[in-house]
């Protein structure tokens, strides 16, 4: 299944455990917001516990994306991108809501999430701006679900950028076997907790 | 006077009401503590805190005097007025019983946590897991690099230093004194604080 968001639109799609999700940006410094909730439509993506379990401050191959219940929603398999920002949130759209609302779920519902294809750059006082041109039209991210999702994805601009938004494509097809390299114990943890 | 003064426990907390104006002092009694806290528009629970929209509204990661709390509508639920510490973090949230198993081990299953004290005391006010979300954590020092990386270090806080916010409309504020004693961020010994308010 492939589907081409518009820039300026939201989306919501099911992806079974399994199945791999796949983002690509169909245009230079396009984002797109993402939120994850799991398979009882209650436990969200915990970006917090995400970091600080794999000690990390952004996206990459090789994380697992975990919920608020410790368990593995979904994990980072591919990349063309190391950094992807889950620092500096974003204005949920009008569209964004509605995608919420059609699920029962609302602005009780606004956890972290994660900025795809954007970069924040972070200077040693820890300082935050955006990096322009950090995404090219062809970039992409491929995320293993770990259980029964619903991602929802906006692609509005983000807050900061000065940049038309872009259009992203979301294509839903089969995971590669096998857990990428490189994933940290407590990783590993959250993914035993789903199988 | 203050209208509060309160010593809590390591592992204790407190849902406090706060209206505009009000100011509410935290004392980090012995040095290096956590306390965890989340701030709620006291008539739309769901108008709440936001970690991720108040760091982009400030550009910058760290908490400190004249960060402006954001919420989840881009409301300022109150400011940091004092601060003798000079940096909190809002990107580390909270310890919980899942989160433990995940970083320390299944051992760490059934030790006391924050999201234990923040759904108790949250239920008086119909704050529940829905309702909860990426928190302050007050005197905690959690260094994010240049490189992206996160790591946990050694507070830079002291016995006596304080944080104060004035509320800018009227708040609740849940609060939970972390009970955590598997990492450094309150050098594995979790303690008292001091709670005042003037409004």
């Amino acid at each position: 299944m492939k589907h081409e968001l518009p820039a300026d639109a939201a989306w919501s799609v099911p992806v079974r455990a399994g199945r791999a999700i796949t983002l690509t940006a169909l245009a230079d410094n396009a984002n797109a917001s993402v939120l994850i909730v799991g398979a009882d439509r209650l436990d969200r993506l915990n970006i917090p516990d995400t970091l600080k379990s794999q000690m990390t401050a952004r996206i990459h191959v090789g994380l697992v994306l975990m919920s608020d219940r410790g368990l593995a929603l979904a994990t980072v398999t591919e990349s063309t991108l190391d950094w992807h920002d889950c620092l500096t949130g974003f204005l949920p759209s009008h569209l964004l809501l509605l995608e919420l609302a059609k699920h029962g779920l609302g602005a009780a519902d606004l956890h972290g999430g994660i900025n795809f294809f954007t970069k924040v750059a972070v200077s040693s006082a820890a300082a935050l701006s955006l990096v322009p041109g950090h995404a090219t039209a062809g970039d992409s991210v491929t995320l293993r679900a770990d259980q029964d999702l619903l991602v929802f994805v906006s692609t509005s601009a983000h807050p900061w950028a000065t940049t038309p938004a872009g259009g992203v494509a979301v294509q839903i097809g089969t995971a590669e076997p096998g857990d990428p390299e490189g994933l940290r114990p407590e990783a590993l943890r959250a993914l035993e907790l789903v199988r | 006077m203050s209208a509060l003064d309160q010593v809590i426990e390591a592992g204790d907390g407190a849902l406090l009401s706060v209206p505009a104006g009000g100011r509410l002092r935290i004392v980090d009694l012995h040095g290096n503590q956590a306390v965890d806290t989340l701030f709620y528009d006291a008539h739309d629970i769901d108008n709440r805190y936001s970690a991720f929209d108040t760091i982009r509204e400030q550009r910058a990661v760290y908490l400190t005097t004249g960060s402006r709390l954001i919420s989840t509508r881009g409301d300022e639920l109150g400011v940091i007025s004092d601060d003798t510490c000079g940096r909190h973090d809002t990107v580390g949230g909270a310890c919980s019983q899942e989160s433990n198993v995940i970083r320390y081990g299944h051992h760490t299953r059934h030790l006391h946590a924050c999201r234990q004290t923040f759904l108790t005391l949250g239920a008086h006010a119909g704050i529940g897991q829905r309702q909860l979300t990426h928190n302050v954590n007050f005197f905690m020092n959690v260094p994010v690099t240049p490189s992206g990386e996160l790591t946990f270090a050694d507070g830079l806080s002291a016995p006596g230093r304080y944080v104060e916010v004035t509320a800018s409309r009227d708040i609740l504020v849940l609060i939970s004194n972390c009970p955590q004693i598997n990492n450094p961020c309150n050098g594995w010994n979790p303690t008292p604080v001091q709670l005042l308010g003037w409004w």
